[in-house]
């Protein structure tokens, strides 16, 4: 009797009001200002995307492929753990995104916030979006651009180390003899931005 | 290490709007849960490592629900003249109006030792960490919450029947 009693309290919640409260507390928090890191996922041709960002701007693009609650911890320990599953913050990133695997799109409009990189990886980033798109730049090509020939690994780990990948775009970056190079979403990920922006 | 709150939302909503329901009824609890979370997510940076997230969220729940109580008591209409037909309209969830009816009856202390040990599975010492008092001076309050309970809801016999 007693556990028919205590089973009866603990009935399950019904997860529409569970939804609610969620959006009703992204709400309260973002009016708080309490939502260091607003993120969500959207689905992409390239799979299952993690959006994040800050109050300065867009902070994280993850592929499905760097497991995004590994990526969300990393994000809590670097940043701020006061992390919300939060779209609205991420409304015009995912439509540009939309836009851009659409082919409607060829840059990206967006307030980043560069702050998971520091020193020369940052500089090499700030600068990728000089690479016009559709276009392909090789390391040496990107070391002299930025004005420091010599650092062409250097440029390799600032691509693969790029917070925002799509957005910024390290996958125009290519190896000297003309093949693709590595790329933090894979190759077959990298052959496909290269693909869609060829065919444009 | 610590978690992104999201993760604490997902894992411990559910609980804690049962806890809140429990303290508050259906309707009240949502926005006890909603204060509290809000809450928890102001001061989450500074919550321990090592600390048991659970017993937080709750105790950060129990004060809520003490506010939402008195903000209730403030208002034109005393807790116990709510009609009987308005419980539960409009959530989903809301059970058996008769059941949050004999929980609105307890005392608050073997309501609030219902809820936290019966519900949230918090320890005695941890329930006496919240409501003050000695840890057997909790587990009575929740022991006499649940045999009051039993006697002021005949309903309990009764799960599982078509009502």
């Amino acid at each position: 009797m007693n556990d028919d009693l205590t089973t009866l309290l603990s009935a399950p919640v019904d997860t529409g009001t569970l939804d609610r409260l969620h959006r009703r507390l992204e709400r309260e928090a973002d009016t708080a200002g309490l939502v260091d890191v607003a993120y969500t996922t959207v689905d992409s041709p390239l799979g299952a995307l993690l959006l994040a960002a800050t109050a300065k701007g867009l902070v994280r693009v993850a592929y499905a492929s760097e497991d995004h609650d590994q990526v969300l911890e990393t994000l809590g320990r670097k940043l701020s753990p006061r992390i919300l599953r939060a779209p609205r913050r991420l409304d015009d990133t995912a439509r540009e995104l939309d836009e851009y695997f659409a082919k409607r799109r060829t840059t990206f409009d967006l307030a980043l916030d560069l702050s998971l990189s520091h020193g020369f990886r940052q500089l090499v980033q700030t600068h990728l979006p000089e690479i016009g798109y559709g276009q392909t730049r090789t390391y040496r090509q990107v070391a002299e651009l930025v004005g420091n020939p010599k650092a062409v690994r250097a440029v390799g780990t600032a691509c693969a180390t790029n917070p925002l990948p799509v957005v910024i775009p390290c996958h125009r970056v290519l190896r000297a003899d003309g093949t693709v190079g590595g790329y933090i979403g894979g190759l077959a990920a990298k052959t496909a931005l290269l693909k869609l922006e060829a065919a444009a | 290490m610590k978690l992104p709150f999201e993760r604490v939302v997902a894992q411990h909503g559910a609980t804690v709007l049962r806890v809140c329901r429990v303290l508050l009824g259906p309707h009240d609890a949502e926005d006890a849960w909603s204060e509290a979370f809000l809450a928890a997510l102001r001061a989450y940076p500074d919550l321990p490592e090592t600390a048991n997230v659970q017993a937080w969220l709750v105790t950060i729940a129990h004060r809520k629900a003490i506010d939402v109580l008195r903000a209730a008591k403030r208002g034109p209409l005393p807790v116990e003249e709510v009609p009987d037909s308005a419980t539960g309209l409009g959530t989903p969830d809301a059970g058996d109006p008769d059941l949050w009816a004999a929980v609105r009856h307890l005392p608050d202390k073997q309501r609030q030792a219902v809820a936290y040990h019966y519900v949230a599975g918090l320890t005695h010492a941890e329930i006496a960490g919240i409501l003050g008092g000695t840890a057997d001076a909790a587990r009575r309050a929740a022991a006499d919450g649940i045999k009051n309970l039993r006697k002021s809801y005949p309903g309990a016999h009764a799960k599982g029947a078509p009502r």
